[in-house]
């Protein structure tokens, strides 16, 4: 007890403790690594099928995700490509290998300076005749790169649902765009107008009087630069370099 | 062996970490709208209290004075990221509501609080114990209030409805204050109350008295 204070004896209780500790949480998470994994990809099919308004709670998401079509697209043509397979398809890594992605520079509105040029979407429906389709689209909000899941009808400008599925937004604030009566207007909103992208997020409530109000909605209170995010971020993937292209063939029946 | 259930059940009432001490508050506000997602968080805070005070107490004669508190940190803080780490692998659901919270139970003045003012002192089996009975205490108040929480703010209790809601086609009107924050301020000083009207010594002395004026009007000019 009576050396306990001395430099040396500080410092080596010190060092022994950071490994002790080291030790026990990476490996705990090293361990977990596998059972984590699991739940991400579940959690992500969870908020697919969530997207299109068809997950049903309760239910095996395994099998309820049997119904959805997983397809490669490549959205320099916007059509369905095979180059890449859909079983080793890696957005994180395809969106950083120089090969597969362009760097964005000004057009980089939804602030996530490189996009990749394939992208794995979610199809539901016959082949040639597909009922919904759900894009995966993520930009910049306040704090943190927001990932979501946009779910189209087959006219493929109306929206039948949005949702994130991982973010970092400040819970009660910007975490509100997880709030299921915000998610709850975005149905039936539409993307286009006149072929251009006119969806926003805008300030004050928007109802039937307000022009243009099937392409507005109302923006989170308190949030506005995350609102700003989720405005930038659609404008961005359902333009010109994001899947307009995609959509175009779709509606026209040449994906 | 009387000290050891003393330990153990003397933190629940009669020295109850919130009612008594005023400790963990935040997370009590915080994480108390539904049952479920409060017993999760009881059942961490309880292991983390627990397993941090017998570590502390085991290496309590080698820990030197000057590092005390971090080294408690250390500690408390690589069992919370186990914690979280395995909520993440078994109960994803639950640890995506509870988020951040999880984390702050690093912070949460109990853990600390039992390290420091208990486990520094005792032998690691009485430092577990007391752990336990502390986490127990914290979940006393945490579950009483997030029973009326979630009973009379959304009628139902651990997602089955109780009380069925008029939106529903029932007849009970939910109170939506007490889904937000402030409703537990409420309730925990209403247990509090109770308490205290139940135990009359943990009321509290007042710190100071004011005297009597003697001062008379001239001499104070």
């Amino acid at each position: 007890m009576a050396n306990n204070d001395s430099t040396q004896r500080t410092l080596l209780v010190a060092v022994v403790l950071c490994i002790v500790c080291a030790l026990v949480v990476s490996s705990a998470a090293v361990m977990l690594k596998p059972a984590q994994v699991v739940n991400k990809a579940l959690d992500r099919k969870a908020n697919i099928l969530a997207a299109a308004g068809m997950l049903v709670p309760g239910e095996s998401v395994e099998a309820q995700f049997e119904q959805v079509t997983t397809k490669i697209v490549d959205l320099r043509t916007g059509k369905f490509t095979d180059e890449v397979s859909v079983e080793s398809f890696d957005q994180a890594k395809v969106a950083k290998n120089s090969d597969t992605s362009i760097a964005l520079g000004e057009d980089d509105l939804a602030k996530i300076k490189r996009r990749e040029n394939y992208a794995m979407v979610y199809l539901i429906g016959q082949e040639g005749n597909f009922d919904k389709v759900i894009l995966p689209v993520r930009g910049y909000g306040l704090w943190s790169t927001l990932y979501g899941f946009l779910a189209l009808e087959n006219d493929f400008n109306t929206v039948v649902g949005l949702g994130f599925y991982q973010h970092g937004e400040t819970p009660g604030l910007g975490g509100e765009i997880d709030n299921p009566k915000w998610k709850a207007i975005w149905p039936g909103k539409e993307i286009y107008a006149d072929g251009d992208v006119a969806i926003q997020l805008i300030k004050g409530n928007v109802d039937s009087s307000t022009p243009g109000a099937v392409n507005k909605v109302d923006a989170l209170s308190g949030a506005t630069l995350t609102s700003r995010g989720v405005s930038n971020l659609l404008q961005f993937w359902m333009g010109e370099l994001g899947y307009q292209q995609f959509l175009n063939n779709l509606r026209s029946g040449e994906a | 062996m009387s000290t050891m259930r003393d330990a153990l059940t003397k933190p629940i009432i009669q020295n109850n970490p919130i009612a008594l001490q005023i400790l963990g508050i935040c997370s009590a506000l915080a994480v108390t709208s539904s049952l479920k997602v409060t017993l999760v968080m009881c059942i961490s805070v309880t292991l983390v209290t627990a397993f941090s005070s017998l570590a502390v107490s085991l290496i309590r004669n080698q820990i030197p004075g000057s590092i005390r508190i971090i080294v408690q940190m250390v500690i408390i803080a690589s069992l919370v990221i186990v914690v979280d780490q395995l909520l993440k692998a078994y109960a994803f659901a639950i640890s995506k509501q509870l988020s951040v919270f999880v984390g702050l139970i690093i912070t949460n003045c109990i853990v600390m609080g039992r390290a420091e003012g208990f486990a520094m002192k005792n032998p690691p089996l009485a430092s577990f114990v007391d752990g336990i009975g502390n986490g127990l205490g914290y979940s006393v108040v945490l579950i009483s209030v997030a029973v009326v929480r979630e009973l009379f703010g959304s009628g139902k209790l651990l997602g089955y409805e109780i009380l069925p809601l008029i939106t529903d086609g029932g007849w009970y009107v939910p109170n939506g204050l007490l889904l937000l924050p402030p409703s537990a301020f409420f309730l925990i000083g209403i247990f509090i109350w109770i308490v205290r009207s139940v135990k009359k010594d943990q009321v509290e002395k007042a710190e100071f008295k004011i005297t009597k004026n003697t001062r008379s009007v001239k001499e104070a000019f």
